[in-house]
C-alpha cells in the first residue's frame, strides 16, 4: 500500500481502544463514535468482546472514514492501551508512525519498546482519583477521561460530546454534569501536555446527514415488528439475543393498546432452540407471523422441526446471526459459517430459501422480506447476519417505509372460498408453481386437513406409497425453483474497464470487497463484483458466474461453503471459484482481499494456486 | 397403507346436540391400531365428550407428536385442523398455536414416550407455562412401533413380553405435574369411559393446562401376565378416589351430594365440576395434602383415578402475556406496524 502523509490523516485513521470488560468501556466508545458522526464524518465502530461478564480483555476499534469505508482497514493508527494484561501486544499492533496512549499513573518505560511509534501517558487514575469518589466511578469516569484526552489530540468538539451525554442521561443530570468533569479532566491535561492536535484528527464535514448508526440486530426486531410479527418466541445465544430485545422493547412502546393495556403481540422465552422453532410453526400454522432470532448452536439444534417445516410446509422466520464455530466455539466473534448448514438443515432432501443481508438496513428490509416470502412460499426463510452486522453499529441510510404496504399471506383459503370447494386438498399444485393452498384452523370443518412429517399424498393423507410419495417431493423441488424468482436479486457492480476477473461475496464481506475494488481500480486491476444476496440462486447468478475467468469467492469461514453452494447449485465450472478465505473471527477486513488478490492477479499473471487461507490477523 | 375413509352412514334416530350435530360428525379416519388397543377406547371417549360439550369441530385443534398415541388424532373430529408434529415436540407447537389464537380448544394427545422421555423437557415446560390445553397422555408403559421396549412410565419389577424385569423407577407424570404447579391433573383408565368422558369434558372446560394421564394398556406387548400396565393389572389396582361429573353450564345443579363427599367448582366458562369424593380425607384443592395421599396409596400399590387436582384460579399464558381477547391472528395489519411516522419517530435515537 502507498505511504501515507500527515495530511491524509484527516477523517482518515483508526483508534483501538483496549479495555477491560465490565469497566463501562462501551459509553465511553459510543460517545467518541456518536460525536465523530454528529460532526458529519463517517465513523466504522467494532467491537471485539470476550465472552464474559467481567475481567477479560475487550476492544474497540473506530475508523474514522471520510470516504464511509464500512469494513476495518487492516491498520491502527492510534492505540488506547487500557488494559495492563494486552499492553505489549496492543503496542505491537499500532502501524508504525502510530500512536500509542496509555495511564501513566504507573509509568512503564521498560515497555517502550518502539521508537517508531509515539507513546502518550495520561495519569488517567491519577485525575479521576483526585477527582471521583468511590471505587466503581472511579473506574467509569477513567473510561470517559480517555474519551476527553482524545477529543483533545483528535479534535473531536466538546458540544457534541455535552449533547450527547444530556441525551444518554435525560433522567439523570446530574450524570451530565459528572461524565462532562471526566470529559475536561482529560481535555484539560492533553491541551497542557501534548501538541493538539495531532495529525490524525477529525474535521467535521457534512457527509453523515440522511444517515444513521444503528445495528443489525436492532433493525432486524425493527423489521419483525414493521412487518407485522406477532408471536416472537427464542431460547437466549449470543449474538442473536438483541433481535429479541429490541422487538420486545419496541412492541412495548408501540404494540401496547393504550386503551385496554394488552400487549399486541406475544413474546415467549423457550426452554431451548427446539422449543423456540416448534412454537414459531405452531404460530405460523394458525396464521400468525412469527419469528426466532438465534446463532448456529441454535440452528443445530433446529434441524428437526425445519425438516418438518420443510416438508409439510409451514411458514417460519428464522435469524441466524452467525457466530465463530464448531460447536461453542468462539461465541462473541464473528464468522459466516452457517451457510450450508442453513441452505440444507435437517436429514432427508430438504433445501430452504435463505437471505444474506450486509448490513444493518438489509437486516430490516429482508425482515420483511422474508416475513413475505415465508407465507408465500410456505416454507421456512433463514436470514443469515452475522455478529459483525448485528451487534455493531453501522453507519446506514436512513431506513424508509412504504405505508403502501400490506403484507404478503400468501395461498391462505378465505371462508367464502372454502365453502365453495367440493373438498379440500392441501397439497396439489393448482397454479402450477409448485405452491399449494393453505387453510386456517378455526375458519371452516371443510377446511380441516391432517399435517403431518410423515409421508403424505398431495391430497394429505398419509402415505407409503411410492408414487404418491414423489409427486409431492418433486413438487417441493419445483417450489424451490419458484423461489428463485421471489428471493432478492443480487446486487452487481461493473468495473470502469472490462474484465474476466470477479469477486462475488455475501453478507458483511460487502463493505471490505467495495473498498478493495477502489483500492484495486487506483492500481489499474478491474474487478467486476457480485453480492449473492439469497439462496437459491437466481438466474443473473448463473450467468455472471458464466461470464467471468476467474472469480474469487470472498467470505468468511474455513470451508469455502459459499463457493461450495455455487458449485452444487449453479452450471459454473469448479476451477474458476477461487476462495478468499477469512475466519480468524475478526471482521473480514479491505488489506486482506486487495492481498489476496494481488497474489493472483498482480503484477505476475494470473496463475493457478490453491484457496488463499488467512493467517492470524495483526489484530490477534 | 393409506388412508382409509369410513363410511358415512347416517341413522336418523341418531342423538343430536345442541348443534344439531350427530357424534358421527366427530369421528376421523378409521384407526390403523391394533384390534383392542386402549387408545381407541380413548379415541371413543374424546369423540364421546366433544360431542357432548357441542364444540364447533372447526374450533378445535388436535395435536400430536409421534407414536401410537400420536396418531389418534387423526381418528376424532374430522372437521377439526390436526398436527402430528415431531417426536416429544407437541408442547412447543400447541404453545405457538395458543399463542396465535388463544380461542380455539387444543387438545395434544401424546404417549409416555413422547411425555416422559424424549419429551419431558416440553411437558414440564408447558406445565410452567398454564398453557390452556387439554393434554391426553395414553399410557401403556412400552414404545409400540418399535415393538416393546419399556418406557420411562414403566413400573419397577414389570416385566417385558420377552420375560425381562424393568429395574429403573418409573416416572409418574401426576405427580411430576403435581410437583411443577399443574392447574388440572386427573388420572383415569382407558377401559373407564364413565369416568373418561367428564374428565375430558372437565379438562376442556379448565383454563389452564390440564392434564389426564390415562392407562391405556397395550394389547400386543405389554398385556400379558407380570406386567403392571394389562388391563387384568389395572382393573384391580387402579381405584377412583374423585370422580367429576361435569355440568355444562346451561344446565342446573340439581343432584345432591352428601357434605363433605362432593365438591363444586365453577369452571371458567360457567360450566361446573361436581367431585365426588370415595375417600372422605382426600382434598383436590390442596396440592401437598393431595400429593402426599396419593403418594402413600401407591406406595400400597394401589393407583388412585381421577381428578385429582384443580385450580382454577391459576392464570394461564395470556394471562401473563397481557394478549387480548381478540387473537392475534386476526389483528389488522394497521394495529401491528406503526408506519412511515412512527418509524421516523423510532429512528430519531440513532442520528
Amino acid at each position: 500500500m502507498p505511504a501515507v502523509t500527515a495530511q491524509d490523516r484527516v477523517n482518515d485513521f483508526v483508534i483501538k481502544i483496549a479495555t477491560v470488560n465490565g469497566t463501562g468501556s462501551a459509553s465511553a466508545n459510543a460517545l467518541l463514535m456518536k460525536a465523530i458522526f454528529r460532526s458529519g464524518v463517517p465513523v466504522m465502530g467494532k467491537n471485539y468482546f470476550p465472552s464474559n461478564i467481567q475481567g477479560l480483555p475487550t476492544w474497540y476499534e473506530i475508523r474514522v472514514t471520510r470516504d464511509a469505508h464500512t469494513a476495518r482497514s487492516g491498520r491502527i493508527d492510534l492505540m488506547v492501551a487500557m488494559n495492563a494484561e494486552t499492553y505489549g501486544k496492543d503496542m505491537r499492533e499500532v502501524d508504525s508512525g502510530g500512536y500509542l496512549l496509555y495511564d501513566s499513573t504507573w509509568p512503564r518505560p521498560a515497555l517502550f519498546a518502539r521508537e517508531d511509534i509515539t507513546v502518550l501517558g495520561v495519569p488517567l487514575a491519577r485525575l479521576c482519583n483526585e477527582h471521583f469518589k468511590g471505587v466503581r466511578t472511579r473506574i467509569l469516569m477513567k473510561n470517559i477521561c480517555y474519551a476527553g484526552v482524545l477529543a483533545a489530540l483528535l479534535d473531536i468538539d466538546l458540544e457534541r460530546m455535552r449533547e450527547l451525554l444530556a441525551e444518554t442521561y435525560a433522567k439523570k443530570p446530574q450524570l451530565v454534569d459528572s461524565n462532562m468533569q471526566a470529559v475536561q479532566l482529560g481535555y484539560d491535561y492533553a491541551r497542557q501536555h501534548f501538541n493538539c492536535p495531532l495529525p490524525l484528527r477529525v474535521a467535521p464535514l457534512d457527509r453523515t446527514a440522511g444517515h444513521m448508526l444503528i445495528d443489525g440486530n436492532t433493525a432486524a426486531g425493527l423489521g419483525a415488528m414493521f412487518a407485522g410479527a406477532t408471536v416472537g418466541a427464542w431460547y437466549p445465544i449470543t449474538p442473536s439475543t438483541s433481535v429479541m430485545d429490541a422487538y420486545k422493547s419496541f412492541c412495548d412502546k408501540w404494540r401496547v393498546d393504550p386503551a385496554t393495556g394488552r400487549r399486541n403481540f406475544a413474546f415467549i422465552q423457550a426452554e431451548d432452540e427446539l422449543a423456540a422453532i416448534g412454537m414459531v410453526l405452531g404460530a405460523s400454522w394458525n396464521g400468525a407471523r412469527a419469528f426466532t432470532a438465534t446463532s448456529g448452536p441454535g440452528i443445530s439444534l433446529m434441524n428437526e422441526f425445519l425438516g418438518l417445516a420443510y416438508y409439510a410446509e409451514i411458514p417460519a422466520v428464522v435469524f441466524d446471526v452467525q457466530r465463530v464455530g464448531p460447536s461453542t466455539g468462539m461465541p462473541t466473534r464473528t464468522q459466516q459459517c452457517d451457510l450450508m448448514l442453513c441452505a440444507y438443515a435437517s436429514h432427508g432432501d430438504t433445501k430452504h430459501v435463505c437471505l444474506y443481508p450486509a448490513n444493518p438496513q438489509e437486516c430490516f428490509y429482508f425482515a420483511v422480506a422474508a416475513f413475505d416470502l415465508a407465507e408465500r412460499l410456505q416454507t421456512p426463510i433463514m436470514v443469515l447476519s452475522d455478529l459483525d452486522i448485528g451487534m455493531n453499529d453501522w453507519m446506514c441510510p436512513e431506513l424508509e417505509w412504504d405505508d403502501s404496504y400490506q403484507p404478503d399471506r400468501g395461498k391462505v383459503l378465505p371462508l367464502e372460498e372454502i365453502v365453495k370447494l367440493e373438498k379440500f386438498y392441501r397439497y396439489l399444485d393448482k397454479d402450477d408453481d409448485g405452491i399449494p393452498y393453505r387453510t386456517l384452523p378455526g375458519v371452516h370443518p371443510k377446511a380441516a386437513y391432517f399435517t403431518r412429517g410423515s409421508g403424505h399424498t398431495q391430497y394429505g393423507a398419509y402415505t407409503e406409497d411410492s408414487a404418491e410419495y414423489q409427486i409431492v417431493v418433486d413438487r417441493l423441488l419445483r417450489k424451490f425453483g419458484t423461489a428463485k424468482s421471489l428471493v432478492p436479486k443480487p446486487v452487481i457492480a461493473m468495473a470502469d474497464k472490462r474484465t474476466d476477473v470477479a469477486i462475488v461475496a455475501a453478507g458483511s464481506s460487502d463493505g471490505a470487497v467495495r473498498e478493495a475494488l477502489t483500492v484495486l481500480a487506483g492500481m489499474g486491476i478491474a474487478v467486476n463484483y457480485l453480492r449473492v444476496r439469497a439462496f437459491p440462486f437466481n438466474e443473473e447468478v448463473e450467468r455472471f458466474l458464466a461470464e467471468h475467468r476467474v472469480v474469487f469467492v470472498v467470505e468468511q469461514n474455513r470451508d469455502a461453503q459459499l463457493r461450495s453452494l455455487l458449485t452444487l447449485e449453479t452450471q459454473v465450472e469448479k476451477a474458476r471459484l477461487r476462495s478468499l478465505l477469512h475466519y480468524s473471527g475478526l471482521p473480514i477486513s479491505s488489506s486482506f482481499i486487495i492481498e489476496g488478490v494481488l497474489t493472483e492477479v498482480a503484477p505476475r499473471p494470473l496463475r493457478s494456486v490453491g484457496p488463499v487461507h488467512a493467517s492470524a490477523t495483526p489484530a490477534e | 397403507m393409506t388412508f382409509i375413509p369410513k363410511p358415512k352412514v347416517r341413522h336418523p334416530s341418531l342423538p343430536r346436540n345442541a348443534l344439531g350435530l350427530t357424534r358421527r360428525d366427530y369421528e376421523g379416519v378409521l384407526s390403523t391400531l391394533c384390534a383392542g388397543c386402549g387408545h381407541d377406547s380413548i379415541t371413543a371417549a374424546l369423540t364421546e365428550a366433544i360431542w357432548g360439550l357441542s364444540l364447533e369441530p372447526q374450533n378445535i385443534a388436535k395435536l400430536s407428536g409421534i407414536g401410537c398415541s400420536s396418531k389418534t388424532t387423526a381418528y376424532f373430529v374430522g372437521g377439526a385442523h390436526g398436527f402430528n408434529s415431531v417426536h416429544g415436540r407437541m408442547p412447543a407447537i400447541a404453545m405457538g398455536a395458543n399463542a396465535a389464537n388463544r380461542k380455539l380448544s387444543y387438545i395434544g394427545v401424546s404417549g409416555d414416550g413422547d411425555t416422559l422421555s424424549i419429551g419431558l423437557g416440553q411437558f414440564c415446560h408447558a406445565i410452567r407455562r398454564n398453557l390452556n390445553m387439554l393434554y391426553v397422555i395414553e399410557n401403556n408403559g412400552v414404545y409400540g412401533l418399535t415393538k416393546g421396549q419399556f418406557s420411562a412410565s414403566a413400573d419397577v419389577g414389570t416385566k417385558a413380553k420377552k420375560g425381562e424385569q424393568n429395574q429403573q423407577p418409573p416416572i409418574d407424570p401426576v405427580l411430576l405435574a403435581m410437583s411443577l404447579g399443574a392447574s388440572f391433573v386427573a388420572r383415569s383408565f382407558s377401559g373407564d369411559k364413565q369416568q373418561l368422558v367428564p374428565l375430558i369434558q372437565a379438562g376442556l372446560s379448565h383454563r389452564g393446562f390440564a392434564l389426564i394421564d390415562v392407562l391405556s394398556p397395550c394389547v400386543t406387548f405389554n398385556d400379558h401376565e407380570g406386567s403392571t400396565k394389562s388391563y387384568a393389572y389395572t382393573r384391580e389396582h387402579y381405584e377412583p378416589v374423585v370422580n367429576a361429573d361435569f355440568v355444562p353450564f346451561e344446565r342446573e345443579i340439581v343432584a345432591d351430594y352428601a357434605a363433605g363427599e362432593s365438591l363444586p367448582v365453577m369452571m371458567h366458562d360457567g360450566s361446573r365440576v361436581l367431585l365426588r369424593k370415595f375417600a372422605h380425607d382426600y382434598d383436590p384443592t390442596d396440592r401437598v395434602a393431595a400429593s402426599a395421599f396419593i403418594q402413600e396409596r401407591q406406595k400400597q400399590g394401589e393407583y388412585l383415578t381421577g381428578l385429582l387436582y384443580i385450580d382454577e384460579s391459576q392464570p394461564e399464558f395470556h394471562d401473563v402475556n397481557g394478549t387480548p381477547d381478540e387473537p392475534l391472528n386476526s389483528l389488522p395489519f394497521a394495529a401491528l406496524s406503526p408506519g412511515s411516522q412512527g418509524l421516523r419517530k423510532i429512528l430519531s435515537r440513532y442520528r
